[in-house]
């Protein structure tokens, strides 16, 4: 019963959402079930569509849970793009800077410069609000800024390739490449850039959910996220919440360059992030913050990711910016939950 | 030489100011009002892409600048709707807006001229490259007037402060929040129409580029007041518009350093270093009539 009621508004926000999309679709000029019945099943393709499904859902696995995590601690993380933009830089920059090293050395080197850049980039704005109060969503509004034009300079001053007319660093060493599944699994073929990140991002999910309801940690986050002054009653430091969770929820964050950097692109960068982060925010308000939820929701918009590709070729007008505009309407819809709940009858508050 | 260098210093300061203080004081009225406005980028976007295509057509910037007013109107009310109405989490509802902002655009000049998010060339007769900055800097004198000078401005200010004062002496505070994010809508929407049929002569995809961010960034700086607003704008627009003259002058010093520094100073002032920074007492906060 609680899972239906849980599945029910986000269903809702979802249709909703194809509902207003289809109505645009309509306005401009083409046929809306022909767009969608294209942008869904060209996600759902054997092997091309799936593949490419879950390499598109997996930063948004990952910026996903960092988003709920802050969630479940009462905090809003709208900056999870600056923190995979450090993170991509940094891994870029370890795999460079060790490319000789074994690939038994430089993979484990490089996953944990990824969780603890994009760690520490999140617990400024962490300690920021629990030293001084200063708002959380503004500090990390201005971070992503700083994030990009850090790594930028970096990256120019540095690392950059001698006459390189993109804004990119070296290539990372190979030791440093983390297989693709089609390395791994006959059948899959190895151009499909779905890799090892995804099973990471998999895992991710699982750890989270034991983090939150089988630890005395994650209790303590979830109760500050719940009540922080019943928590702060209880025995509980909040400051020491607010910090932790940012760390964990950037960490996460910063677990998109596993897949972008050492697993796809084998280097940073500038603005290999389609707004990442920001998905994030859509990703976790539709999974209602549970990680299986994310799990679910990320590979939602990793299917429209993969089908407004098609959708941008093969229709009339439509582009792949349609999928943007469902994004925006779905977490439109989803944060406007009280519409649905008040025609229901209900004034239950919720988060 | 200097003179000259001084000058056009001065020049592109108010030009790179212009749009941010147009903003900045949109999101000064909402945030006074109580409802913070992190869309502040996706409704300059809206003014900047619907008063190209309507000049476009109409050869005519001022009906274009009234269609971009038109459009930011519109698009600040579904943020006002969601986050008065239905009592919407504000920030999740403003980069809500800012996605669909980047969206649609781009999906409407796809439809309307076959590209990929830019509109056609208006002719340079067409083009109003200095109103908009006479708009900006004259609001600002009125916009203080009316905030501590008048009844509207007062109730204003109390449905962001003490929204449940405000109604116990019969303001409707649902009513001035629309006001107030209704009016950030018409101020960012000017801001855009001067980057797309003022400062250039079309509408590119994200041709903002986080201007709505800086614009916020500066509200905070100028601690939610109108004059300081203003001096914060002309400070970020002197940094970025340095940057630009700096470029190559300083070999090792990248310009990226300088144009990060007025995200750098709102965290400063927002941590209470330089004076404290207080937010509206009810800013984020929905306000349920009893």
């Amino acid at each position: 019963m609680k899972l239906i009621r849980e599945l029910t508004f986000p269903l809702i926000a979802i249709l909703a959402a194809f509902l207003v999309g289809g109505i645009l679709v309509a306005l401009i000029g083409d046929d809306p079930i022909q767009t969608y019945a294209l942008l869904i099943g060209s996600a759902l393709s054997w092997p091309d569509g799936i593949g490419y499904t879950l390499f598109y859902a997996t930063p948004l696995i990952f910026t996903g849970l960092a988003v709920a995590m802050g969630f479940r601690c009462g905090l809003l993380n709208i900056g999870a793009e600056g923190q995979l933009t450090v993170a991509a830089f940094a891994t870029a920059w370890a795999g460079i800077s060790f490319a000789n090293s074994s690939a038994w050395m430089l993979i484990p080197l490089t996953c944990l410069v990824a969780i603890a850049s994009g760690a520490l980039w999140a617990t400024i704005p962490g300690v920021l609000k629990a030293r001084f109060g200063s708002h959380e969503v503004i500090n990390t509004i201005m971070m992503n800024f700083i994030a990009v034009g850090v790594a930028s300079a970096l990256t120019q001053t540095y690392f950059k390739q001698q006459g390189d007319p993109i804004l990119e660093t070296l290539p990372i060493g190979d030791g440093a490449h983390i297989p693709r599944i089609g390395q791994i699994i006959p059948g899959i073929p190895a151009r499909i850039p779905l890799n090892m990140a995804f099973v990471v991002a998999v895992l991710a999910c699982a750890l989270m959910y034991v983090f939150l309801w089988r630890t005395k940690w994650g209790y303590e986050i979830r109760a500050t996220g719940a009540n922080p002054n019943a928590a702060e009653y209880g025995g509980i430091s909040v400051k020491k919440q607010i910090v932790l969770a940012m760390a964990i929820s950037g960490g996460l964050a910063g677990m998109v360059a596993i897949n972008e950097v050492l697993g796809y692109r084998y280097r940073y960068y500038q603005g290999f992030s389609p707004q990442y982060g920001f998905t994030g925010i859509a990703v976790a308000l539709l999974g209602r913050n549970h990680p299986a939820g994310v799990l679910v929701a990320a590979l939602f918009f990793g299917a429209l990711t993969r089908g407004g590709l098609f959708v941008d070729i093969f229709t009339e007008k439509v582009s792949k910016d349609l999928v943007l505009i469902l994004q925006a309407l779905v977490i439109l819809f989803v944060a406007a939950e009280a519409v649905f709940r008040r025609r229901m009858g209900k004034t239950e508050s919720q988060v | 030489m200097a003179e000259i260098l001084s000058f056009s210093i001065l020049y592109s300061t108010i030009r790179v100011a212009t749009p941010l203080l147009l903003a900045a004081l949109g999101g000064l009225l909402s945030e006074r009002s109580g409802v913070i406005n992190i869309a502040l980028e996706g409704l300059m976007l809206a003014g900047a892409f619907t008063s190209a295509v309507v000049t476009h057509y109409a050869g005519n910037p001022w009906i274009g600048l009234l269609a971009g007013i038109g459009s930011g109107v519109f698009i600040a009310a579904i943020h006002a709707v969601a986050c008065i109405q239905f009592d919407s989490n504000q920030v999740v509802t403003g980069t809500a807006i800012n996605i669909l902002m980047l969206g649609i655009p781009t999906l409407l000049s796809g439809a309307l001229f076959e590209t990929t998010g830019s509109t056609p060339q208006i002719p340079r007769a067409n083009l109003i490259p200095n109103a908009p900055a006479v708009i900006a800097f004259a609001l600002v004198p009125v916009i203080w007037y009316v905030l501590y000078r008048t009844p509207f401005g007062l109730r204003l200010r109390a449905a962001g402060e003490n929204p449940e004062a405000a109604d116990t002496a019969g303001v409707s505070v649902a009513a001035i929040r629309y006001t107030g994010v209704l009016l950030s809508g018409a101020l960012a929407a000017i801001g855009g129409a001067y980057l797309s049929i003022g400062q250039s002569s079309l509408f590119t995809r994200n041709m903002t580029a986080g201007r709505g961010f800086i614009a916020l960034a500066a509200l905070i700086f100028g601690k939610w007041r109108p004059v300081q607003t203003m001096l914060a704008c002309l400070l970020f627009g002197f940094a970025e518009a340095a940057a630009i003259q700096m470029q190559g002058v300083i070999p090792h010093v990248r310009v990226e350093y300088i144009q990060i520094i007025p995200y750098v100073l709102t965290m400063v002032v927002l941590a209470g270093f330089i004076g404290a920074a207080r937010a509206p007492r009810a800013l984020g906060r929905p306000y349920e009539k009893e």
